[in-house]
């Protein structure tokens, strides 16, 4: 298998390892472009997918816009924007959010919604208020679940920001693009090999937010 | 020249053409992903063992980008539709093996047994027992993996006219016209629903046994603990 | 037991419907094969005998010429099919070597350049004659047409009025700016002789950073006039040239070489009476010729195909 001599072709090319075009630098970028969208996307999904699984309405309204925001296609979307508006930052996050919405939004919605009513309704019977229920009953519960929305929705981020190098800003897809253009499949193979590096890197990640946020008491398996 | 629906001559495809092009394109290879998805999953229901390390290795596959797959293909396969739809049909069967796996197992203890005590073989007991009871989990993972491969196609016209629908995108730069690329994102999205919806209607039809569509939430209070639903877009 | 072995029964009936559902669509899609196009995708790969694969690459005037050549051919009653906006010489070089692809409108001196990096430029019969030199065997250069069309560095008004540079300046006046400025080109500018590699060779050129855009296109165009590069490859025949007041340093050293729109054929896939056609077209196509129809194109929006075909009627070709 070539492919691996081409990994290790683009990694050891010290030129591939210094300045604008350097992997630092792309990788830097990218994680940058992903994170950003990751965290707009979840400023969006996290409260409404938590509130409407708190109060169990709007299930078939949240089902219909999460199909909606999937059918959008991501790159031409991209395409779209940059036609539009330009360069910028802003035509990347857009498509990377409207795809990482529908996976938060509805994992929290049925994470919240499918805690086990009994200490809910403790919590109620206690008389405990609303948003405490759902912050300190309901909340650590669904935890496991919706982090893993969050993990679905930050690898697909990850893999679909090279798109972002086809209307010239950086990341890691500049040398997907640019290797296909320069027909150099060094870079190709070595720009996918960073992009599953990084979204093993994101696995990792949580799994390690998981064990450290996730009460032991709801821990699953 | 420059209407919505005047199609640049260098794509040689009508708008319909264009269409029928890029639903062959995303279609077959989610085909072909459930053709391999269905035997492999029920090896992974067989053998517990091997279902980790082909979680493993499916996602590190969803995580190469597609245009980095169309790349390295084109070396094998050309600039063809060949090299698109491999791709996806990986794609595919990424999202469907997980999917599968878990509808299969999800299938009671006391139902199969019941399904042996009558007499059922274990193939004939796979194919009326087990398959028809986990298809609301696999039309599930078939919608996600239709809906993003119609997306995806798009992506193919950066190797050269092979992205139908998204062919639209390079042209609408190419020859500055935005309206084409207005054009490719929604026909694109309305594909992605028009089938999205064709499959919940195949799951109504198939599964007379559960409430149609809507999943009716009992009030606060009687409400039942379900099973977590499963993580599909991973 | 029978109210079971009912349910059981309708189950299957179910499947059923479930498999001959799938089986109709599967067949449904296989014939779902766009019905307007003549060349089977699947099969497309090596081009039919006695058809014409008509190639281009991925900017609107390589559509163009492809189209014009094309037509040429059709008039003369040869078959043939296009491969349009395959990517980038990289890429397209090596279809024609396989045979994918039959003919391909060239430039002569950027293909010498890619060939041969280290090649002198001369004379557009000597860059013909280098460029045979090299080519693979199987494939050969047509006549070159007069119609010239090169890449070139180009500054936006702003740092040409920054910088001092006029339309006589030269590309090595642009040595002491080069440090802070950002140059865009497409991809493949970033590593070929002609670009980043043959201005830091040749004219001691080094630019803050270079940013991949398209070739020449509106990408490269939009980038230029809003500043997100300060220069940029643009090609000589763009119309925006003139329309945004850009500036198109000269090239005494020759670094982009001559640029005639030249065909390059697979010798196996065209006849002589082929080759006499685009040679006719050849002789007629000028750079005055050139812009007038690129600017149809690219400033009027007209279908490339239609100005192709409507110029080789006014030619007297079609």
């Amino acid at each position: 298998m070539n492919v691996l001599n081409f990994v290790n072709a683009f990694f050891s090319d010290s030129a591939h390892w210094h300045g604008y075009d350097g992997i630092p630098q792309r990788l830097l970028e990218h994680v940058h472009y992903s994170a950003l969208a990751l965290a707009l996307a979840a400023a969006i999904g996290l409260p409404v997918g938590l509130i409407t699984g708190h109060t169990g309405r709007g299930g078939n309204a949240l089902a219909f816009i999460a199909t909606a925001a999937r059918a959008l296609p991501s790159f031409g979307l991209l395409v779209l924007i940059v036609i539009v508006m330009g360069f910028g930052l802003l035509p990347v996050m857009i498509p990377l959010v409207i795809l990482a919405v529908p996976p938060i939004l509805v994992t929290t919605y049925e994470a919240v919604r499918t805690v086990d009513p009994s200490p809910v309704d403790a919590a109620r019977g206690m008389g405990m208020h609303e948003s405490r229920i759902l912050f300190q009953v309901e909340l650590p519960v669904a935890l496991p679940l919706i982090l893993s929305g969050l993990r679905s929705a930050a690898i697909q981020i990850v893999s679909t920001a090279t798109i972002a190098a086809y209307v010239s800003l950086g990341g890691l897809g500049r040398y997907i693009v640019d290797g296909l253009y320069q027909r150099n499949y060094e870079k190709v193979v070595g720009g996918a090999t960073l992009v599953a590096v990084l979204a093993l890197v994101t696995l990792a990640v949580f799994w390690a937010v998981g064990r450290l946020a996730v009460s032991p008491g709801v821990r699953r398996r | 020249m420059n209407g919505f629906f005047d199609i640049p001559s260098d794509l040689q495809h009508s708008y319909q053409g264009l269409i029928g092009l890029h639903l062959r394109e995303a279609l077959l290879p989610v085909l072909a992903g459930l053709l391999l998805a269905l035997p492999l999953a029920q090896l992974c229901v067989r053998f517990r063992w091997l279902y980790p390390p082909v979680l493993g290795a499916t996602t590190i596959l969803y995580a190469v980008p597609s245009l980095a797959f169309f790349v390295v293909l084109i070396d094998y396969t050309g600039q063809t539709e060949l090299t698109v739809m491999i791709p996806l049909a990986v794609y595919s069967l990424v999202v469907l093996v997980p999917a599968i796996v878990d509808g299969v197992r999800s299938v009671p203890q006391e139902t199969l047994a019941a399904a042996t005590a009558m007499g059922f073989g274990p193939v004939r007991r796979y194919l009326q027992v087990q398959l028809p009871i986990a298809v609301p989990a696999i039309i599930a993972g078939l919608r996600v993996a239709t809906v993003s491969s119609i997306s995806l196609v798009s992506v193919g016209t950066l190797i050269g006219n092979q992205g139908a629908l998204g062919n639209l995108l390079a042209d609408a730069q190419k020859y500055d016209r935005p309206e084409l690329a207005v054009n490719s994102v929604i026909t694109t999205a309305v594909l992605a629903i028009l089938c999205d919806a064709l499959l919940v209607l195949l799951r109504v039809v198939l599964t007379p046994w559960m409430p149609n569509g809507t999943r009716r939430r009992p009030k606060t209070g009687v409400r039942q603990r379900r099973p977590a639903p499963q993580d599909v877009t991973r | 037991m029978t109210s079971t072995a009912k349910s059981s029964w309708s189950r299957t009936r179910h499947t059923g419907a479930a498999v001959a559902a799938l089986t109709a669509a599967a067949a449904l899609l296989a014939g779902c094969s766009s019905g307007d196009t003549s060349d089977d995708p699947l099969a497309g790969e090596k081009a039919k005998a006695g058809t014409v694969v008509v190639g281009s690459n991925n900017f609107a005037e390589s559509t163009l010429l492809a189209d014009i050549y094309g037509e040429a051919l059709k008039a003369k009653g040869i078959k043939v099919t296009y491969k349009h906006n395959i990517g980038s010489r990289e890429t397209t070089y090596g279809l024609m070597k396989n045979g994918s692809v039959t003919v391909l409108p060239e430039y002569n001196g950027s293909l010498l350049a890619y060939l041969d990096p280290k090649a002198e430029q001369k004379s557009a019969e000597a860059v013909n004659e280098a460029v045979k030199a090299k080519l693979d065997k199987k494939l050969t250069l047509l006549k070159s047409s007069p119609a010239e069309d090169k890449d070139s560095v180009t500054v936006n008004a702003a740092t040409a009025k920054k910088y001092k540079l006029t339309s006589s300046s030269t590309l090595a006046d642009l040595k002491e700016a080069a440090p802070d400025l950002v140059i865009g080109g497409s991809p493949e500018f970033q590593t070929r002789h002609q670009g980043l590699e043959g201005l830091k060779s040749v004219y001691g050129l080094e630019f803050k950073s270079f940013k991949a855009l398209d070739a020449g296109g509106p990408l490269t165009q939009a980038a230029l006039t809003r500043n997100t590069v300060q220069a940029a490859d643009i090609f000589t025949t763009d119309p925006t040239i003139v329309k945004e007041k850009f500036v198109v340093l000269k090239d005494p050293e020759n670094l982009f070489g001559f640029a005639n729109v030249t065909p390059l054929v697979h010798k196996d896939g065209l006849s002589q009476k082929g080759v006499d056609a685009l040679d006719a077209v050849s002789a007629k196509l000028d750079t005055k010729t050139l812009l007038e129809l690129d600017a149809q194109v690219q400033l009027e929006k007209k279908d490339p195909l239609d100005v192709a075909t409507a110029w080789l009627k006014s030619a007297g070709l079609a």
